[in-house]
């Protein structure tokens, strides 16, 4: 239960957790609040349709 | 750091600043500019919305059955365009300009290109709205293919997605230039983070809109000639489910801003609040797929996958924001010595005031009633049975409606004072607002979801199937049902009417703040709730009884619906 995470200033030199650094940096967030679904959902289900084979003419 | 004087004012689009006589804030007056015109023009999309699905809601009523065919399909279009994303996106514009500039207390990055963004987006949705009242694209909210629109109607969502992709960049250069410029310390408060989420999410909508609908729009001019109709489904629910995420996350950040503002309450944990806004950020995207349940083409794996053990993930984070905030709010006001029995912080709480009625009712429509039907709904099994009737609908007017609609009226009874610096007119009727339109909503979604339990499909124009080839009859509760969603929407549309006026008149002719009047009846009323806005902090010692018991009471709530489901799902095969 330490209570780093408040932000309140502290040295600097302190040592930053791994998560809050995460959670500090929007731009790694945007990253990967885009790239999750953009794998998970569309490539995957984009690729199960492709699968599909088409009817014969 | 506030500045005591004002910035020399460096014409039309330098940054100069004000210092707000109640926050002590200082805000850039581009911002503030930018909120204003963004925040107006929602409500006007509100207001036309908001009739056409008084409108739609009539004619749906079999004893009235106001419209046409032909006008309910077009009507029905324009609301699901008007009220889902034009009043819905342009306030969250606002949202996310307040959020950035106004609460890290530094000024707006690129506001030429915010006022291009806003430009765009007003142009997008006109041309829009121009196409659907044409008559020519009456193809609903999802404009699945191979109906097709006129091309201004697709021109129209492109133009105003990329303004909007606009507004998004500004709000990421805005924190940019917040770091840079020192205006916080540490980490970003929580309402920021929220934004930051909405933007996050927003990003990934944007994506996949553009990555369909350009192609639809070549495709409605005759450069393309087909759309396969299950890829445009996969990329479009990318877009149109993803939208709903940003709402959700601008909508829990309102609840932390309007428990902060109101109450000075502190996140429990700022720590794992911002956890729950990561589960969002990661997961909540993904329940996309919900809205292919039913598609064959994809398999089980796949729908599995996003619907359930991702999607609960984006749960749990909600149940977290649902149990912090109320939580957030007992802490405060027992420190602010509403302390005897478990419920005195809760009676005691400012139920006339319209921001804090307004946000509570959210919560409470949002969770019990939006949330537990998401979740039945978005599971592939009970899926089946609801399936594209108006239990859709009425799901999905608890959430987007009750919860996010509601959430962003509550709070602009506080930018109007704090933005606008006017008085709120006709205090009476702003203070019975949320609680009429809050009781209308509730009912539209409680007896629309009760007509789908019967199985009464959404979009229909005619439940009586009158001239229909094969006749059929519903069970007659499903007629009456229908008739009590037509009143529960008459009474959602005049709290919508009242919310309108006190709105519009008091921005345009209500009085100026004054000094005297800030100090007679101040928007934050604790001190210290500004600072508790603005700054990364949780609260200290919390004992929250109260809660505990609300959150219990939710969680039996949640399991029984969700076993009755099932019962339900047993009892459509009879296997003995
Ligand atoms: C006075 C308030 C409102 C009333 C009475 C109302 C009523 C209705 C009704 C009756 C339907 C048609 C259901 C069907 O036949 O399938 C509908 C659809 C819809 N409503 Fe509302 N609504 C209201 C406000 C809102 C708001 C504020 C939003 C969004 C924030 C919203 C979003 C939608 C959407 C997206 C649809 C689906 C359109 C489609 O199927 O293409 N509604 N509404
Ligand atoms: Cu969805």
């Amino acid at each position: 239960m330490s209570e780093q995470g408040t932000g309140s200033g502290g040295a600097p030199e302190e040592r930053v957790p791994a998560m809050q650094r995460l959670l500090d940096n929007p731009f790694l967030l945007l990253f990967l609040g885009v790239a999750t679904p953009a794998v998970l959902y569309l490539l995957w289900g984009v690729m199960e349709l492709s699968q599909i084979p088409l009817a014969p003419q | 750091m506030a500045v005591d004087a004002q910035a020399p004012s460096r014409g039309f689009l330098g940054a100069s600043f004000r210092t707000c006589p109640e926050t002590g804030l200082k805000v850039c007056s581009q911002a503030e500019a930018l909120i204003k015109v963004n925040a107006v023009v929602a409500v006007v999309f509100l207001a036309v919305g908001g009739f056409f699905g008084l409108l739609v809601a009539l004619t749906r009523w079999p004893a009235v059955h106001l419209l046409p065919a032909d006008w309910f399909y077009l009507l029905l279009t324009a609301h699901g365009a008007d009220v889902l994303l034009f009043w819905i996106v342009f306030f969250e514009v606002a949202v996310l300009y307040f959020a950035s500039a106004i609460i890290l207390n530094c000024r707006l990055a690129a506001p030429k290109f915010a006022w291009l963004a806003f430009v765009l987006m007003v142009v997008g949705a006109v041309l829009a709205n121009v196409a659907v009242l044409q008559g020519e694209s009456s193809v609903m909210f999802t404009s699945y293919v191979p109906m097709q629109a006129a091309p201004h109607f697709y021109l129209g969502l492109i133009v105003f997605a990329v303004g909007t992709l606009i507004a998004v960049c500004c709000f990421f250069g805005t924190l940019v230039i917040a770091r840079e410029e020192r205006s916080y310390e540490g980490s970003v408060p929580l309402v920021t983070f929220g934004a930051i989420t909405a933007a996050i999410i927003a990003v990934f909508t944007l994506a996949s809109g553009a990555i369909i609908l350009i192609p639809t729009f070549l495709w409605s001019i005759g450069y393309i000639s087909h759309i396969d109709p299950l890829m445009y489904k996969i990329i479009w629910w990318g877009m149109g489910h993803a939208s709903q995420q940003i709402n959700v996350s601008a909508q829990v950040a309102i609840w932390y801003a309007v428990a902060a503002m109101l109450l000075g309450a502190k996140p429990l944990s700022e720590k794992v609040s911002r956890m729950a806004f990561l589960m969002y950020i990661l997961f909540l995207q993904l329940a996309s797929a919900h809205h292919l349940l039913v598609e064959p083409g994809v398999s089980s794996e796949w729908k599995i996958f996003n619907t359930s053990y991702a999607l609960y993930l984006a749960v749990l984070g909600s149940m977290i924001h649902g149990m912090s905030i109320p939580g957030a709010m007992e802490a405060a006001q027992r420190r602010n010595g509403f302390n005897n029995g478990i419920f005195e912080w809760l009676r005691k709480a400012p139920w006339g005031n319209p921001a804090f009625s307004g946000t509570m009712l959210s919560i409470v429509i949002f969770g019990f009633l939006g949330g537990i039907t998401g979740v039945i709904m978005g599971t592939e099994q009970l899926n089946l049975i609801m399936h594209n009737t108006l239990y859709v609908p009425g799901h999905f007017h608890a959430t987007v409606v009750g919860g996010t609609t509601l959430a962003f009226m509550a709070i602009t009874y506080l930018l109007v004072p704090l933005i606008f610096r006017k008085e709120i007119m006709f205090k009476k009727i702003a203070q019975w607002q949320p609680y009429v339109f809050g009781a209308g909503i509730s009912g539209i979604s409680l007896f629309m979801m009760g007509a789908g339990t019967l199985g009464v499909a959404r979009r229909h124009w005619d439940i009586g199937f009158s001239d229909a080839a094969m006749s059929f009859d519903y069970p007659a509760t499903a007629f009456l049902m229908m008739g009590l969603n037509g009143i529960s929407a008459i009474c959602a549309a005049v709290g919508g009417l009242m919310f309108v006026l006190v709105v519009v008149c008091s921005v345009f002719f209500g009085k100026a703040r004054t000094p005297e009047s800030i100090a007679a009846s101040p928007t934050l009323p604790s001190t210290g709730s500004a600072e508790t806005v603005t700054t990364y902090g949780s609260e200290a010692h919390p004992k929250l009884p109260g809660t505990v018991v609300l959150v219990a009471v939710f969680f039996v709530a949640f399991v029984l619906y969700y076993y009755v489901n099932w019962k339900y799902l047993s009892e459509v095969w009879p296997l003995s």
